[in-house]
Formats: structure tokens, sequence, C-alpha cells
């Protein structure tokens, strides 16, 4: 019986990991890096212990800290998550060899999946449907390999996962340059750089089975999900069932799954990943010996806890019957919220998450890893949370996973939350259209692409600060906002929404609202119902919309059933700089001449230091103002000056 | 609580013919402040906006705090004179850095911003107010400086505008100057006698004698920046404290100098959260008569003005003609003084010294809302003392230390403009209604008294009277009268500090009375309460 479970692993997955236990009765020990020491799932935890730096080489790859940590803590088990050390079979051996109980399958089960090369050999040899491939050495004669398996080709990493050290090669000249890269990532993200190549489907569809192995060698699968939504191999949406997959075909993927479950021996939990091209057949492509990310949408169409019969299995018992005898009911979809810039070609962001909120309707679950104020850094993946919806239908689930998302409240952070968005109200989404190449043919910026210009969020920022101000006044504060006797200028304050700037003028006075943003009124008559800090109601042409406001640092974060914006308040000063005077160079006190440090003509950068002069045993450096050229020098080593003598004039336009 | 009861029928007829009566004035008014807003026009405001220069008007608005109150005084300074209405200058209190200031700006594109007679009364009365009430000042200078063919009405009183500013330093009251431009000569101690100045770059030209007369005293060839520009200032003669870039640098470094004089009210604070008032302060419009004979009830008003509508009446049944009780007005307490039928007999005028030596007790501020056409004549009531008795209460006010605020309702007529605190009496600040009338006496009643004295003259030295040259004369009396008593010819003359919308009473007094507690609030002490 496990009584103490140490989870290897960080966010999301550590923070599920641990509820789980928590309901079983087990204690819980978390390990953190140093980035992560504020993060939820250490606080989840009963007890943490430190792995200090920040890299993951350092801290959550280290097996030896976790192991050590776990023996500092009493704790008799290690749950490892995904990603990681979650499929590396020398650190389940070292668990192993500690006493520990290591929840997932054997080190063998690992190792021989490990090797994708090795692992498609033993699949062939099982009967399991696989894909033309070869290795890849030192010697290898890439073109004819090639030649065989014909182009494309992917070359891919042998130990790993999560798309990294994947490439796709077109032509034969661009091969080599493909292995060497993918062997350099490999290296560097799992440890070992073996790469394999193998026959690329263009644009399948990725269908992966989830199979149950117990102590006893009984293999079950707990039907199939569809991941076939990518970007760079990075699944983004994923669900169960999958759509393109029927009865017939359901049984014989799970009866493949199975059969390579048992060709290995597998204990706990496991996927078994085929690529399903449109004709309907399937190929072996890999088995993951963990949880995977997108376990929730088999729970929740199957209502089973994976992590609870992972640790059971790992407590030795056998299967259940309500695994055994598992069903599908109704459909399930989760989407991966990224902290990625989209248009910017899914470039990580990272910043203060100074609100994550997601609305709670039925069937929707939220598996975070974050919280308000959470820190998004470089380290580490920049998954901030799977939301997942489960209905009795797939358009249901879609309709309300993508309603949950459009209304969060994700502040600080840029997110793909309006792609998920856009992907789960698109046609061919919906149809079931979906395979690897979807993000390829629908492009990500345009399904991203949010209707609305951010003038009406403008207006609501600004109508929410006007009230904050009106609060937080120190005097007069109990008067009406902004309240003239005698007409003039109404108020006005300017936000940037990315490259756009919006100026928000606007008058509450005896006859309402009047408002404008960038010199238009929002519409032909516009109310405000409600102003406060946080919350603001319009009526607009007879249509009432809220917004709520959440302002941080300067920047209002609006979110309305018409958008949500992300607006920095423009400061009404600018900050002078430091360059305010610029021109000439006056002696600030009378004093003789050390040295004179720049010539005539100079080009000089401001702050440098042109005179230095000496009075009262003191020396005094003279330095340039602005950037510019020294225009004049008028004083020489020597000299002697009085207060207020021009020794020197930068000329600002001469540079330019 | 003691909560106003209205019995305004908001459906009658009287009402809509009040409203509408008071739509129309106040239509009246906007035409005015509209007329004050435009300052000296669209194409001197272009040519001012092409130098790169912000109206006044803008200055003031990125001076204020956001979204923050601001109560503009003497808005209609000079209306109906040769000079510009609005007199060439802005002021008002608002809040900068949370701090109340008296804010005096010149609206150069009207003549240049030169100062005439009237502009020189609106900005001594600013400081005045800003004195009494311990208001910080800031200064928005661009002025040509004096209007010179008026000079013969400003030289001798406009010395009074630096010794208020030195006065207002020595006081402990931290006063500002924004230089936007021009100010020179006499101008030129405007910065001079300001605790900070901020001279803004190539903008602001601060000499006592510009280079022409500096060429004809002593032949010196010189130009504006050398002899007053913001960075000989600024580096040379140190009349300058901050150097500004340019005019929205002035005003930053303006309210980081407010945010830094560590400012505190010597007042007490207002209650917290006060409650508005139960009735609609829009339906004042359909209290007030348009015809001045007609009285009204200031309980109406009252419950459209003080906080939660909570009234505690002194002396309900006790001259009745005037009105006394308790309120707060947001969160400030007030006693108020409101005239209900014209008059004031000798009992309003004891009840009225009685109330007032109360709130001088307490250090209670006290409100005085005119409607008053005088205390009464005959010769029951003289021989009653009515002398006397108005005596007492002209004494109490006068002598009264607690901050006045007067708003003329309607009718100010005769000694009760005087008993009721008017101009005379200093309150702290004194508005009117647009439908005001301030005068000796009514019109009617002076042009027909002029005209008895005029028959009884005749008779006595045995002269045929006139009747045809006598009606002329009245009327023509009567006519003149009633265009002084108007409420923008007697604002004109700074004998108000505005006139306002009815509607907005309480927001005006409660800006008022945040004012007046800059200062200290302390009643007169010395004798007990007399009973009269």
């Amino acid at each position: 019986m496990i009584r103490k479970l140490l989870v290897a692993n960080r966010g999301e997955i550590a923070a599920r990991v641990m509820r789980t236990a928590h309901a079983m009765g087990i204690a819980t020990v978390a390990v953190h890096a140093d980035p992560d020491a504020d993060a939820p799932f250490v606080r989840l935890a009963d007890e943490a212990v430190r792995l200090p730096g920040a890299a993951p080489a350092d801290t959550y790859l280290r097996g030896d800290l976790i192991i050590a940590a776990a023996r500092d803590t009493g704790a008799d088990a290690v749950h490892p998550g995904y990603g990681f050390l979650s499929e590396n079979a020398d650190f389940a051996r070292d668990c192993a060899a500690t006493g520990l109980t290591f929840v997932g399958p054997s080190p063998e089960a690992i190792a021989a999946m490990g090797s994708k090369l090795e692992a498609k050999a033993l699949m062939e040899r099982a009967g399991v449907p696989v894909l033309a491939g070869a290795a890849v050495t030192e010697d290898t004669d890439l073109a004819a390999v090639a030649e065989r398996i014909g182009f494309p080709v992917l070359v891919k990493a042998a130990f790993g996962g999560g798309g990294r050290g994947m490439r796709v090669v077109h032509r034969a000249a661009e091969l080599a340059d493909a292995v060497a890269g993918a062997r350099r990532e490999a290296a560097s993200a799992f440890g070992d750089g073996t790469v394999f190549l193998e026959r690329y489907v263009v644009d399948p569809r990725h269908v992966e089975v989830q199979i149950l192995g117990d102590t006893s060698g009984e293999v079950v699968h707990l039907f199939e999900r569809e991941c076939s939504i990518q970007r760079r191999h990075q699944k983004v949406v994923e669900e169960a069932p999958s759509p393109a997959v029927g009865d017939a075909l359901r049984t014989e993927l799970g009866a493949a799954a199975v059969t390579a479950g048992k060709a290995i021996g597998y204990v706990g939990a496991g996927t078994v990943e085929f690529v399903l091209d449109r004709a309907g057949r399937f190929a072996f492509l890999e088995v993951n010996t963990r949880l995977q990310v997108e376990h929730p949408v088999t729970e929740l169409v199957t209502g089973l806890d994976l992590v609870q019969l992972q640790l059971r299995v790992a407590e030795g018992e056998p299967l259940p019957p309500e695994v055994i005898g598992a069903s599908i009911t109704g459909h399930a979809i989760e989407v991966r919220l990224y902290a990625e810039d989209v248009p910017a070609g899914f470039l990580p962001a990272t910043g203060v998450l100074h609100r994550f909120r997601i609305p709670e309707l039925p069937g929707i679950r939220v598996d975070s890893g974050v919280t308000d104020g959470s820190v998004v850094g470089p380290h580490y993946d920049p998954m901030l949370a799977k939301v997942i919806g489960h209905a009795r239908t797939r358009h249901e689930a879609a309709r309300t996973l993508a309603r949950a998302l459009q209304h969060a409240e994700l502040h600080g952070v840029t997110t793909n939350r309006d792609l998920l968005v856009g992907i789960l109200r698109e046609d061919d989404f919906l149809a079931g259209r979906t395979d690897t190449g979807y993000l390829t043919r629908h492009d990500p910026a345009a399904l991203g692409a949010v209707e609305g210009d951010g003038v009406r969020q403008a207006a609501a920022a600004a109508l929410a600060r006007q009230a904050r101000n009106r609060r937080t006044a120190r005097v007069l504060a109990g008067m009406p906002s902004g309240w003239r006797n005698v007409g003039g200028p109404p108020q006005r304050v300017a936000y940037t929404r990315g490259e756009q700037t919006h100026e928000v003028t606007y008058a509450l006075g005896r006859a309402g609202l009047h408002l404008e943003v960038d010199a238009a009124p929002l519409g032909g008559s516009v109310r405000l119902l409600s102003a406060a800090p946080d919350a603001v109601e319009l009526e607009i042409d007879g249509v009432r919309r809220g917004y709520a406001v959440h302002t941080v640092a300067g920047v209002s974060y609006v979110d309305g059933a018409d958008g949500s914006a992300a607006l920095t308040e423009v400061p009404r000063f600018a900050e002078p700089d430091a360059a305010a005077l610029a021109g000439s160079l006056l002696a600030p006190m009378p004093g003789a001449v050390v040295r004179v440090l720049a010539e005539s003509g100079e080009t000089v950068a401001a702050g440098q230091a042109l005179v230095v002069l000496e009075a009262m045993k003191m020396e005094h450096t003279v330095a340039a103002p602005v950037d510019g050229v020294v225009a004049e020098l008028r004083v020489g080593p020597g000299e002697q000056v009085v207060t207020g003598q021009v020794l020197a004039v930068v000329d600002t336009t001469a540079g330019r | 609580m003691t909560p106003l009861r209205s019995n305004l029928d908001t459906a009658s007829e009287t009402y809509a013919s009040n409203r509408g009566a008071q739509l129309q004035l106040l239509a009246r008014l906007d035409e005015q402040l509209e007329l004050v807003v435009a300052g000296g026009g669209e194409r001197y405001l272009q040519r001012h906006r092409d130098r790169g220069k912000l109206p006044v008007r803008e200055r003031v608005e990125l001076l204020l705090d956001p979204d923050s109150p601001f109560l503009e005084l003497s808005a209609l300074a000079a209306w109906g004179t040769e000079f510009t209405v609005g007199a060439t200058v802005l002021t008002g209190i608002g809040a900068v850095e949370g701090v109340e200031c008296m804010i005096i700006g010149h609206d150069p594109t009207v003549r240049g911003g030169a100062m005439n007679p009237y502009s020189l009364r609106k900005t001594l009365r600013a400081l005045e107010i800003a004195r009494v009430n311990r208001l910080p000042v800031v200064n928005l200078v661009e002025s040509g400086g004096a209007d010179l063919p008026t000079q013969a009405d400003l030289f001798v009183p406009a010395g009074r505008i630096f010794r208020e500013l030195t006065a207002l330093s020595a006081a402990g009251v931290p006063t500002v100057a924004l230089v936007f431009g021009n100010s020179t000569a006499g101008g030129a101690y405007v910065p001079g006698m300001c605790d900070h100045a901020v001279l803004v770059d190539r903008r602001a030209k601060v000499f006592l004698g510009g280079p022409p007369l500096v060429k004809m005293a002593t032949g010196e060839e010189s130009d504006d920046e050398s002899l007053g520009g913001a960075e000989m200032h600024s580096r040379v003669s140190g009349l300058s404290d901050y150097f500004a870039v340019d005019e929205h640098d002035a005003i930053r470094l303006g309210r980081r100098i407010l945010a830094r004089i560590n400012w505190r009210k010597l007042g007490p604070r207002p209650a917290p959260h006060p409650e508005p008032p139960r009735y609609d302060p829009e339906e004042i419009l359909g209290i007030v008569p348009p015809d001045a004979k007609v009285p009204f009830d200031p309980r109406e008003v009252l419950a459209r003005i003080v906080d939660g509508s909570d009234f505690d009446e002194y002396k309900p049944l006790y001259g009745t003609a005037l009105v006394t009780g308790w309120a707060s007005i947001h969160g400030y307490p007030v006693g108020v003084l409101a005239n209900h039928r014209g008059v004031l007999f000798g009992e309003e005028a004891k009840k009225a010294g009685e109330f007032i030596l109360l709130a001088d007790q307490t250090d209670t501020p006290l409100v005085f809302l005119q409607n008053t056409t005088g205390y009464m004549v005959g010769a029951s009531y003289e021989q009653g003392g009515i002398i006397k008795d108005g005596a007492k209460m002209i004494n109490a006010v006068t002598n009264s230390t607690v901050p006045h605020l007067t708003v003329i309702m309607a009718s100010s007529f005769g000694a009760g403009n005087y008993g009721m605190s008017g101009r005379a009496f200093d309150p702290r600040l004194i508005f009117a209604w647009p439908g005001a009338k301030l005068a000796v006496m009514g019109a009617a009643q002076l042009a027909g008294v002029l005209s008895i004295v005029g028959r009884a003259s005749a008779e006595s030295q045995g002269k045929p009277f006139d009747e045809e040259a006598d009606r002329k004369r009245t009327a023509a009396i009567e006519a003149q009268i009633e265009a002084e008593s108007h409420s923008f010819f007697v604002t004109a003359r700074l004998y108000d500090d505005g006139v306002v919308d009815p509607r907005d009473t309480r927001t005006v007094l409660g800006m008022s009375l945040s004012a007046v507690h800059s200062n200290r609030v302390e009643g007169r002490r010395g004798f007990g309460v007399f009973r009269m």
C-alpha cells in the first residue's frame, strides 16, 4: 500500500496527481525547481523539497535528487507524471533499487518502448501494423535509406516525445542537416541523440489508444483519442472518441493496442499511438509508457480516474470490473491553453498571469498549473492549463468549451485562447475533418482573429478607470464624476492595444454619457448603465453588454461578450528624458580645466565625459548632455573658468 | 432621521410651467457659457494652437486630477460690458494631486490674455477665496499684462495681486506659477511672488522690460530669451525653479509640486458615504416660479439638496417666513437659513440671530438660501422695533465666524440681502440661480417710489406734474432697474461667484463646503447664545 507519494513533476500534472492521491488518503511530496517555489502544486503538496536551479537538467531531470527527496521525506512511491523522467528506464530502475514504487510500467517495458526503433521492430513481430522506416547511425547511407522509405521522410528522436527532435524532410538534399539538427535537439532534450527515419504519412489523423495493464498480465484498452490538431508536432486539441473511428475500427484499434501492450507485458497506464490515413488504414507509431497529457478526455467519457487506477495497479491490485467493462458516454474535447503568441508564430509568451479564471460551466473541467499571480517564465513548457469539455455530443462539447474559453479571464500573458475558440467554432473541425495538416490548411492567425476592434473594450476600460479614480479620490470623492459647471474639453484617456492606439473622450453629465473612441461614437444611442472599477455595463443601440475590467499596473484587461482586450494606458504626461537641456555645456563652478577629453567635430554620446574641471581640490566631470557632435570647444587644459562659462557646445542635429 | 416629505406634484401644470420657465433661463445661461468657453473665438484659438500652445481650458484639464470635479467661478464676469464675457481669465476650485486648489488661468486667445478691470476683480476675488479658505493657488500664466487703455482703473488696485500672493505664502498656503508665455512687466511678479515657478522652454517670457523698452531706456540691444527665457531664468537668474521642455511638462511639474507640499486641510473631514437626497434634484426646476412675487417652500428645495433629505427644523412654529434647521451636505454638517415667504419680520430676524449663534457655538457652517424682499415695513413693525430686530440678525451674521455659503434662489432685495449674508457680509462663496433678482428693491417698487417722490416734490414746489413724462420716466427706470437686477448683470460685476444651474446646487455647495474646510471651521466665542 502506498502511504506517501512523491510526484516527480511540476505544473498541472503534479497538481492533478496530488488531488487523486489526497482523495485516496495518500500523502504527497512535491519537488520543485526555484522558479516553481510558489507554484500551486507546491502549495497543494503536504511536503515539498527544493531542487536548486531552474533548468530541467539541474532539477526535474535529476533522478538522484528526486530519489534523495523521497528518502528524506519517507515517500514510498514516485509518480513521474509525463515528460521529464516519466519514460526514463534508469530512473524507474533506480526507484526500484531504493525500494520506491515507481508508478508506471517496468523498466524493461519503458526501455523496450523508449527506443522507437526497437519498439517498432517488436510490434512488427507481434503483428501490429507499422510504417516503413530505418534506424540511423553514424555510417548510415541516408540517401539510400530514404530512397527505400520514400519521401517525405520523418526524422525522429529514438528516445523522446512531444514533437521535440522531429523534422519532416521532403528532399534528399535537406536530409543530412535535418538528421544533425534532430540529433542535437534529442541529445539536449532527452540525453540521447539517437534518431531514426520513418515514412511520413501526409496529413494523417493521429489516433491513440489508452491501455491499462495490471500485474496479473491483464491488458485492456479504454478506447481511442484523436489528437490530430497539432502545431509544430505539439498537440493542441484532443478528443475522445475520434470522429473518424466507427465501432468496427474501434475494435480493430483496440485489439492492436492490447496486442502491443501484451507484447511488452505492460503494467499500468500507457498509450499506443497510431497514424490513421484517409482510407481508414492505421499503423503503429509508438507506445508512450506514461500518463498522457490528454488523459482527461478518456476519463470523462469512461468515468474512470486513470491516476487512481495507476496507483491501484502500482499497489498490485487487479484491474477492477468497471475498467474491464468500460464504455463510452458522450464526447470529450480537451484544448491546451498555452502562453504563446499565435500570430507571431507560436512564440512562447512570458509574464505575470495577473488573473486566471475560467467560468464554471457544466461539463467543463480545468486542469491547471497556475493561479492568479503565477509567473510564467521561460524555463518550462508554456502550457498554462488544459480545459476539457464533456457533453452528450461532440458539437455540444465544442460549443460549451468554446464559451468557457471565450469568457475566461486570462490577464497578463498572451495566450492561444483565441485560436482555440476559433478551432472549436470552425466548420471543418465541427464536421470532424481533422488531421495533422489542419493548422496548415487553416491559418492559425486567421482562426484566432477576433471580431471587433477593441473599441468598446477601450470605452469600458476608460469608464472603469473613471469609477476607480472617483473611488480613490482623496478629496471631493462624492461629487459627480468629471463635474463641470461651465463647459470645456471632455475627459481624455488613451490606450494602446498591440500596435493600435485608442483615444477615449467622454463626459458624464445630466444628459448621460457622451463618449467617443477615436473621435467616433460607439453607436446611435449609448447609455452607461453602471460603472465600477471592475465592471461596466453599456447599452449601445438597445443592446446591453457587461464588461469585466481588471486593471493591474496600468494595463486594463477587459472581458466582454463581444471580446477581450488588454489595454495599456498611455500616461497623461510623457516622462521627459534626461536630455531636456540640450546644447551648451556650462561650467558648474569656478575652477581650472584639468583635461579636455574630446575634440572639436568628434561624435559623442550622451553622458560621455568631455571636460574635467578642478575646483576646491575636487574634480568635476562635465559630460555631454545628449548624443551629438562637438561643435565648439572653447577651453583648453589649464584654463581658468567662471561659473556659467560655456565650455563646449554639442550640436544634436549635425550627427543625424 | 427626520426626512423631509415632498408635496411637489410633478404632474401639475404649475410644475410644468415653472420648469419650462427655468429651462428657458438655463438656455440663456448656456448660451453665455458657450461664449465664455469659446474665449477669443475660433480664429484666435487656431492661431494659438498653431503655435503649439494649449487653450487655457485644456491646460486646466491636464492639471486637474482625472475625473475630478471643477467648480469654475465668476464665469460671466464682464458680461454685458465692452469686454469679452469671462474677462480673459478662468478661475475655479479643483483637485490637483488630491489637493484642492484655486486655479487662475489667463486666456491668451482673448486680447493676448490682457487684464482689464473685470479680469482684475475676478483674479482678486479668486485670491481672496484662496486666502480665506486656505486654498493653494496655481497660476497658469500667459498674459500680455494690463489692457493699457484701462490702466487708470487697473494700475493702483492691481498691486493687490502681488500682495495677495505673498500674503498667501506667509500664511502657509503654497502658490505656484506655471508660465506658458508672456508674463512681462507687472506680470513678471506673478512667478516672482509665487513660491514655485515653472517656465516653459522658448515660450515663457518673464522680464520687467522687453527688448524695445530696454533699447529706449538704456540703448542696450537684447532679445526675449536673454531677457526672460526659461533657460536663462532656470540657469542664471534662478527665478525659475523648474525648466519645462513644453506645456505638458510644465503641467506635469506643477502636479508634482502639489504632490509634494504635504498638504493638510485644517477643517474636519466629512462623514463618509453620505446618502443622496431622496428626491431628484432635477425637480428643483419645477419648484421655483418665474414670478418673484409667488413664494415657494424652501423645504422642497432642501429635500433635493441635503443628505438623505434629512432636515431637523429649528423653531418650526415661530417666525415661519424663515426656515431654519440642521442638515448635512455631502457629509458636512450645516445650519440652513432659507426664506419661505419673502418678508422678514421681527420674529424671523430674532430666530435667525439665535440660530446663527447656535451654529457658531457648535462650529457648524451656515448655508443661506435667499428669496427675500427685505424686512417688513409699516408703522406697527417700526414701532415693534423691526430695525432693532433686523440689526440683531445683521450683527449675528456679521460677527459669526463659521463659514457662510449663500445661494440667491430668487429675490434678494433690500436689507434682506444683508441679513441673509449677501456679498457685503463676506460669505466664503456666494452663488445665484439664473432667475435671481438683486437690487435695493424691486424694479416696479423702485420706479413707483421715485414717481411718488417726484409728485410730492412738484406739489411742494407748486409746480405742475407732467403725468406723461412721469409715465415714461417710470417705465424707463423700471426697465433699467429690472435689467440691473438680472443675475447676469449682478454676476458680471463680481457681486457673486457665479450663476449656477439650480439642479447643481447640491454639488456646488458640496464643493464649496469641501473648499471652506481647507481652513479651520470655528465659530465666534465669548457670549452665550442670546435668547432674543
